[in-house]
């Protein structure tokens, strides 16, 4: 275990280190973010005006639907893309070999390797827009309240990423993986607004088959008290569910795996 | 006759190469047109929602805007500036630009062999939509489509000539496809891909108006939908962007490829 820690810590070095030297590209990730929660934000408000509501939803309680977008739009800038989308370049030039001959577990290293600073501040903008909304709103949060709010949040993450992974993943039989991502985040950006402003077909959809709900709308939901204790579970219960699944897709996978070369 | 080393046999060969070329990939782009669904879903915000009225579209009308909206994106959407950078990067720029034909005409050709592939695909989501919401079919008028037609493709020329002024600064910073990301955010707010113009306030429908954006999706697409526009008004504008933008291209061309030092030579 101690292994484990002692390579995140290097992997992580190395890669900031190495992202510091494009000093440019962080200006224009600034200004990306910066005016990517600007457009996100007046399109949410086309929604509203006076004594208009968005699924029940108010103005201020929508903002925190959409803080927490952000977050986990920062942390799949900050994480998941830089790693995951490496995979489909392992695979096919055949580095993926050198990858698994190390005496450290392949998963493991491939989504954690690298990290990206750039994404961080759309995280710290996500999390004041959920405090300024949620202040708003009126919520008022008890530290478990809070810890709850984290583990929904911790539960999304590991959702979206057991999502992101088991898509990489299919790129050993296809190769070429990347557009399903991108199909993928064309589905995510559902996520922006609260589950309940979708018809009911769609809801289920984003509730069971991909479980936007989880990512935004419930967490959005505790911080405002009115989660419901059952779907608290669910949620729980698909991001250990997709986590498993994912694991075990991989392994399934790398048995098929043959090198590029052969 | 050559223009810009253009002539009918070479349209015919690029043409045909670049359509087999992407045949090979149709399941990658099938994927890509998946992937602009983004519409649909905007679509279902909007029709369960209190403000649907003010965006002065009645009935099945907010229908036929989004698949509109859909089916231009499908047939406008721009990728050159990813090729463009993987080529110079890669030196493979280089034999193109010994070549009679000018390069940017081999990213044109490729679009459109793309566009032809994705046909099928978009045609099969479009009979999709239907299914699901038969009472919002409509055929438009033969006049109709060819003027949606032409001004899918002249949306298409303004966002094609949009990234090549983009990718032609990658002849002096490698990264340039950052600066795309710059140019894809107010695309995806002003363009009327997530809301019609209309739902705008006036002041930012104002602004809005005064960049490119409008009228690579919101114009077109009401076209397509049989939606009120004036059409005189947004062909002038669509044709005075590609006179603006033409030669401002063709000069960071130039002014580029006299910078450019093969990679790997």
């Amino acid at each position: 275990m101690r292994r484990y820690f002692k390579s995140l810590r290097r992997f992580w070095g190395t890669a900031v280190a190495s992202q510091l030297e494009y000093q440019l590209n962080v200006v224009i990730e600034l200004v990306a973010v910066g005016l990517s929660l600007l457009g996100s934000l007046f399109m949410l408000s086309l929604f509203f005006g006076p004594g208009r509501a968005l699924g029940g939803w108010s103005w201020h309680e929508a903002l925190i639907v959409q803080g927490f977008y952000t977050v986990l739009d920062g942390m799949a800038s900050t994480w998941l893309r830089p790693n995951l989308s490496s995979i489909v370049t392992h695979v096919r030039e055949g580095t993926l070999d050198f990858v698994l001959l190390k005496p450290i577990d392949s998963q493991f290293w491939l989504s954690l390797r690298t990290i990206s600073p750039a994404g961080l501040p759309e995280i710290a903008l996500g999390l004041l827009l959920v405090i300024w909304g949620g202040h708003q709103a009126g919520a008022s949060l008890s530290p478990g309240g809070i810890a709850v709010v984290l583990l929904m949040l911790l539960a999304g993450g590991l959702i979206l990423y057991s999502l992101w992974f088991l898509i990489a993943a299919t790129s050993i039989w296809f190769v070429k993986t990347w557009n399903a991502t991108e199909v993928l985040r064309a589905v995510l950006a559902s996520g922006r607004y609260p589950v309940a402003a979708y018809p009911a077909p769609l809801r289920l959809l984003f509730t069971l088959v991909i479980p936007v709900a989880f990512l935004t709308t419930v967490p959005a939901e505790v911080v405002l008290g009115r989660a419901s204790t059952p779907m608290l579970w669910l949620g729980l219960g698909l991001a250990v569910g997709f986590f498993v699944a994912a694991r075990q897709f991989w392994f399934y996978a790398l048995r098929h795996y043959t090198s590029a070369s052969s | 006759m050559r223009i810009f080393g253009l002539n009918r046999k070479i349209i015919r060969v690029l043409l045909g190469t670049e359509y087999a070329h992407m045949l090979e990939y149709r399941a990658e782009i099938a994927l890509w047109a998946l992937s602009g669904v983004l519409p649909f879903i905007m679509l279902s915000l909007w029709n369960g929602s209190d403000a649907r009225d003010a965006l002065g579209m009645d009935g099945v009308g907010l229908d036929r805007y989004f698949l509109s909206a859909f089916l231009v994106r499908q047939f406008s959407v721009v990728w050159m500036i990813y090729a463009f950078e993987e080529d110079a990067l890669t030196g493979r720029l280089s034999p193109y630009l010994l070549q009679p034909l000018h390069p940017l005409w081999r990213y044109v050709a490729s679009h459109l062999g793309e566009q032809l592939t994705r046909l099928p695909f978009a045609a099969v989501i479009t009979a999709i939509f239907f299914l699901i919401q038969p009472n919002a079919f409509w055929l438009p008028s033969f006049g109709h489509f060819v003027l949606a037609w032409l001004a899918t493709w002249m949306a298409f020329s303004i966002a094609f000539l949009l990234q090549s002024l983009i990718a032609s600064l990658c002849f002096w910073s490698e990264k340039a496809s950052a600066l795309e990301r710059l140019l894809f955010i107010p695309f995806l707010f002003l363009s009327g891909l997530l809301a019609p113009l209309t739902a705008f306030p006036p002041f930012v429908r104002t602004l809005a108006q005064w960049t490119p954006f409008p009228y690579l999706i919101d114009f077109p697409a009401r076209v397509l939908a049989e939606q009120p526009v004036d059409l005189l008004a947004g062909f002038a504008i669509q044709s005075a962007w590609i006179v603006l933008l033409l030669p401002l291209v063709l000069l960071f061309w130039r002014a580029g490829v006299r910078r450019y030092s093969a990679m790997g030579a």
